[in-house]
């Protein structure tokens, strides 16, 4: 018998709009000693479908319809409240996204990892505690002796997402729920955690139900895959399978949508378009602390016509590189020339002829677009100020922008909040190539949106810069991306070029210790190659 | 956390020292002397009065010197009554102000509280409706107009309760607090609904449901603490406005406390009575701000640490 | 081409806008539109009083005295026989005035001194807010009623000083909002196409800052209001020949025992008044937020 057999789930979100069939019908079974992998894009439904059962939606505006989900044999939809709450914590427990909401901060996270222990067990207190303490060192938590009493705030976020882990794992539940529990992480965090994950199943040989956005991610642990779409499975089966033989469509799209393989660097003379030397970015601190020295003393090249990759983990200083290059952060010390020009030392009507040279495409298309401005008035906007299309010609021009990017032209009255992550990502790419750059920063331009859609964009982004013969700094957390788009990359660690070198170089050379510990990092590593 | 308070300790003796001097001040400057009005005064009994309250001396050395009254703890005497002074009406007024606030403070937290957090439970259900629209009612219904109305039903029309007085009937506490208290329940009602709302839709409050802890645990020990430091943090204006509308609940309800000598010195011109009283009224008040924060900032262990550090 | 392209773009699907959606939203709330029409209403009223009051404003009939409502006088008449109706028109002029007035002090001065200390940043940033900081700690009820007492009961006094007071909070609101729309990529993404900082002000700030203005705007209103009453029961605020609600109702609480129309009419047009302000209020920040928007 499985440990968890769902079939024909259905759940719907009522609300005024109206109502809402977020999963339709679905049915798949967890096996002990199996890591179950859900697999779908936002609005797929893998976490409501997860949640709906352990009674964790809020009803209304959710309602379950129909089906049954049987846990050992006793259906989780008939239970009463009560019943599922002995259930939960204690025979399922879960693991969430974002570790540094999910710990409560106003408590110890001692108190917190012994709670399940004390509210389902009736130990004592001591025995509690001592049991923590020996999951706290299973997960990985150094010292856990003098860390006990600490608040969440003084973990890092894989520290604190070790914790979670620990807090679930604390009354040895026979399935547990992870939800998209590295996401949020660091690329050299997230294999650590997926270990952890891995190893802890194992040795306890129970069940696991792995939901992600990202195929890759489960590449290296699941052993079973469902595919969600839409609130329905498309398919289903064994890892082997998915990876090798995937029937549905959709599933190959997710397959095709991994960036794969090395760009060819570009051939032929090489001459520089902007030169990056000695480049110091520092954030003061207050009086008495030390600068946070975000970039410290960067030296490359970007020549002419080359997509240049910029890889490193949050804090390498990535972001700030670009925006020191553009101007939107104060430079320290050291040049960046661009054409000849220090743009470091230019003022007023010089930077702003400047600025329609160079453009940035932002990460978050939610952010990067001003709420109240229509499609037309955001792009018209470089158009007028350069002088590029005057009051009667603007139209025109903003339309083959549109036309450019792939957007509809009737879209054109239409305001940000009206369109998906995706088309907005376009919106603020044709901003972008309004002035006609000759130069464009991309700061993590996909990592906000889905898989199938970032790959979309990449190729949008591929095509447009040859169409418009961009010169690009292409900054990403993703090495997989980057080694697919760039012509060299540069890899960051805390502010400093660690390694440069072209795709091939780095992936199968790396010199340095760092760049090898990114590469052993990258999640399902074998399907990339 | 000790530099925090020490910190936040010294940002207020500038405060203080500010309301002092812009007290005494204003005072000074005011148009027509103290004894202006008073026509028959001989001219020698006024120069004999002036030097009594120093007034023939410069004006900076009138401020030193009252700074040094003031730093003995002595407020100064009045003006319109030879003999009393500020420190006396402050020590009979005092003890009945900080009753009635205390009260009102009891009523405020503990009704505004319970509502607010019972509505947030079932938000846009009628148990969030009935307490809010209350709440919207004590907001809209000022205490001039509140404590006056409750005489005339309790008051007179039913007879319940006494109208005026303090501690003189069983009974006549509480219509004055509840008339003082009402609006802050009001105002403590909506930020501890919305506080609570904010906290309920956090990521841990899901964490632990998903232990299998009962709602009242999940409330109780996880929200409530966070849900409610926007109301600790409030104490502190609350004050203040209580002791405001201490002025005008001590005078519809005849109450022998410090807002009505202050409302009756204001009326006679009794420059030290007012300037005495604003000074000692204001530093209670500073300091209470300051007790609110540093509560609010304790309940926050991030904002803890942060102090601690540094 | 050119006149094919314009055709095109005025055929196009019209977008619904922040403000529309939020429009939407307010009118379905019922007690925000009650409260705004009662507003209207009331504003209208008191701008035509001299035209539309039943009696002049000077109009006495000892004789007369108090006397209940009545066919000749709807709301009664005071002790003095006065229509109170009337009365209460010209109170309200008054009152209201108050609260718009010094509410407009207090927006004037706040928003440009947050917007400035959050859009300069740095160092003026850290002074600015200091100082509001500093005032803030003062207890200004006890300051105004200081004021009040000191340079004699002066209405154009009474708009300084609430506004004084009220101005803090808004530059606080207006600075937390500058500060953080500037970090917002949309903000960047104009200084990177070039865009004189007037223009980032005008087209990308304060249009998103407009929101939480306008809700705050809205609740500062009222307790104006109450403030000013306040006062005026005191016998601190607005002084007779004048009147206003503050100052009716403390005469009406006088005479209450015999006369409760004289207390309990005034009170319902200030309380009234209060309610549908706040409503309003409350509606519009529903309405108006943003992260409420369909995304």
């Amino acid at each position: 018998m499985a440990l968890l057999e769902v079939n024909n789930l259905q759940v719907s979100f009522v609300t005024r709009m109206g109502t809402n069939r977020a999963v339709d019908g679905i049915s798949f079974s967890v096996e002990t000693g199996k890591i179950t992998a859900i697999i779908g894009e936002s609005g797929s439904g893998k976490s409501v479908a997860c949640y709906s059962m352990l009674g964790l939606i809020p009803q209304p505006p959710g309602r379950i319809d129909g089906g049954e989900a049987l846990f050992e044999g006793r259906d989780l939809l008939q239970m009463s409240e009560a019943q599922l709450r002995e259930i939960r914590g204690r025979d399922v427990a879960m693991i969430f996204q974002d570790p540094m909401t999910c710990l409560n901060p106003y408590m110890t996270i001692g108190k917190q990892l012994m709670e399940p222990l004390l509210y389902h067990k009736h130990v004592s207190k001591e025995q509690a505690k001592n049991r923590a303490l020996e999951l706290l060192e299973e997960v990985g938590i150094r010292d856990p002796e003098s860390t006990f009493e600490n608040f969440p705030h003084q973990f890092s976020g894989g520290m604190r997402q070790r914790v979670m882990i620990a807090m679930a794992l604390i009354n040895e539940p026979k399935l547990l729920i992870a939800d998209e529990p590295t996401t949020a992480l660091d690329v050299t965090i997230q294999a650590q955690i997926l270990k952890l994950i891995a190893d802890l199943q194992t040795k306890r040989d129970i069940g696991v139900i792995f939901i992600s956005h990202d195929l890759a991610v489960v590449a290296d642990i699941a052993d079973q895959i469902i595919v969600m779409q839409q609130g329905k499975v498309v398919e289903g089966g064994d890892s082997q399978h998915i990876f090798h033989n995937a029937e549905h469509p959709y599933t190959r799209k997710l397959l095709a949508a991994i960036p794969a393989g090395s760009k060819t660097p570009m051939a032929g003379e090489t001459r520089p378009l902007i030169q990056v030397r000695e480049l110091c970015t520092w954030f003061e601190q207050g009086r008495h602390k030390e600068p946070v020295k975000a970039v410290n003393d960067v030296s490359f090249d970007i020549n002419r016509g080359e997509v240049l990759g910029l890889v490193g983990e949050s804090g390498s200083g990535k972001s700030t590189i670009g925006r020191s290059i553009l101007r939107l952060v104060h430079v320290t010390s050291g040049s960046v020339t661009f054409d000849g020009t220090d743009v470091t030392r230019l003022e007023g009507g010089d930077l702003k002829n400047f600025r329609s040279r160079m453009q940035m495409i932002f990460q978050d298309p939610f952010a990067s677009l001003n709420p109240r401005m229509t499609v037309f008035d955001t792009l018209a906007e470089p158009l007028l100020l350069h002088g590029i299309e005057n009051r009667k010609t603007v139209a025109s021009g903003v339309l083959k922008l549109m036309d450019d990017v792939g957007l509809a032209r009737n879209f054109v009255r239409k305001y940000p909040h009206e369109f998906s992550g995706g088309q907005r990502q376009r919106i603020a790419i044709g901003r972008a190539l309004a002035t006609h750059p000759e130069f464009v920063v991309a700061d993590e331009p996909v990592s906000a949106l889905d898989v199938t859609i970032q790959a979309q964009i990449l190729d949008l982004m591929q095509g447009l810069s040859r169409e418009y013969g961009l010169t690009m700094l292409f900054v990403s957390h993703d090495l997989a991306v980057v080694r697919h788009l760039a012509d060299r990359i540069l890899v960051l660690y805390k502010g400093e070029v660690v390694e440069q070198g072209t795709g091939d170089d780095l992936f199968e050379r790396p010199q340095q210790e760092y760049t090898r510990q990114l590469l052993q990092s990258i999640p399902g590593r074998a399907l990339i190659a | 956390m000790w530099r925090f308070i020490g910190y936040r300790l010294l940002q207020a003796i500038p405060v203080i020292l500010a309301v002092i001097t812009v007290t005494f001040f204003l005072v000074r400057i005011a148009p027509g002397g103290p004894f202006d009005s008073e026509k028959a005064v001989m001219p020698e009994v006024k120069a004999a009065l002036e030097a009594q309250y120093r007034l023939d001396q410069p004006l900076f050395s009138q401020y030193t010197a009252y700074l040094g009254d003031l730093a003995r703890g002595e407020f100064g005497p009045s003006f319109k009554y030879p003999g009393r002074s500020v420190n006396e009406l402050i020590g009979a007024g005092l003890p009945v102000t900080a009753e009635l606030g205390f009260y009102a403070l009891l009523v405020a937290v503990v009704i505004g509280g319970l509502a607010g957090v019972i509505a947030s439970l079932k938000p846009n259900t009628a148990q969030d409706y009935i307490p809010m629209t209350a709440a919207m009612i004590g907001i809209c219904m000022p205490s001039f107009l509140l404590g006056p109305l409750l005489v005339l039903v309790f008051g007179i029309h039913l007879d319940w309760l006494p109208v005026s007085g303090w501690g003189d009937i069983p009974g006549d506490k509480l219509l004055p607090s509840i008339t003082l208290g009402s609006a802050y329940a009001a105002y403590i009602a909506r930020l501890s609904r919305a506080g609570m709302l904010e906290v309920m839709s956090q990521d841990y409050i899901r964490t632990a449901r998903a232990k299998g802890l009962p709602e009242w645990q999940v409330v109780t020990r996880h929200a409530l603490r966070g849900g409610l430091i926007p109301v600790v943090a409030f104490l502190g204006p609350a004050f203040a406005g209580l002791l405001a509308g201490s002025f005008v609940v001590e005078t519809i309800f005849q109450i022998p406390g410090l807002g009505r000598f202050y409302v009756q010195a204001a009326f006679n011109r009794d420059y030290t009575m007012i300037l005495g009283t604003t000074v000692f009224l204001s530093t209670l008040i500073v300091l209470f701000n300051l007790l609110s924060d540093i509560l609010a900032a304790w309940m926050n262990p991030r904002l803890r640490a942060q102090f601690g550090e540094q | 081409m050119t006149t094919e392209v314009i055709t095109d773009i005025t055929e196009a699907e019209q977008g619904s806008s922040l403000w529309h959606d939020a429009w939407l939203r307010l009118r379905k709330n019922k007690l925000a539109l009650f409260g705004g029409i009662t507003l209207i209403l009331f504003v209208i009223i008191a701008i035509l009083t001299p035209w539309i009051a039943p009696y002049s404003y000077e109009t006495q009939n000892l004789d007369l005295g108090a006397t209940p409502p009545s066919a000749a006088h709807w709301l009664g008449t005071d002790i003095f026989g006065r229509d109170l109706l009337t009365q209460i028109m010209y109170g309200g002029r008054i009152s209201l005035a108050v609260g718009f007035v010094a509410t407009s002090v207090a927006l004037i001065i706040g928003i440009s001194w947050g917007a400035v200390a959050g859009y300069v940043g740095g160092r003026v940033d850290a002074a600015m807010m200091r100082f509001v900081d500093i005032l803030y700690a003062l207890p200004f009820m006890i300051f105004i009623v200081l004021l009040m007492v000191v340079f004699g009961r002066n209405i154009l006094l009474l708009f300084l000083a609430i506004g004084a007071v009220e101005w803090l909070t808004m530059a606080r609101i207006m600075r937390s909002q500058v500060q953080q729309l500037r970090q917002q990529e949309f903000v960047e993404a104009a200084i990177s196409l070039g865009l004189p900082p007037s223009t980032i002000i005008r087209r990308h700030l304060i249009p998103n800052a407009l929101g939480p203005i306008i809700v705050y705007t809205t609740l500062t209103i009222p307790s104006v209001m109450l403030l000013e009453a306040f006062l005026s029961f005191l016998g601190l605020g607005i002084q007779p020949p004048q009147t206003s609600w503050g100052l009716l109702i403390s005469y009406g609480a006088e005479t209450m025992e015999e006369f409760p129309w004289l207390l309990i009419f005034p009170g319902l047009a200030l309380t009234l008044t209060l309610f549908s302000l706040n409503f309003l209020g409350d509606g519009l920040r529903d309405a108006l937020d943003v992260r409420r928007s369909k995304d």
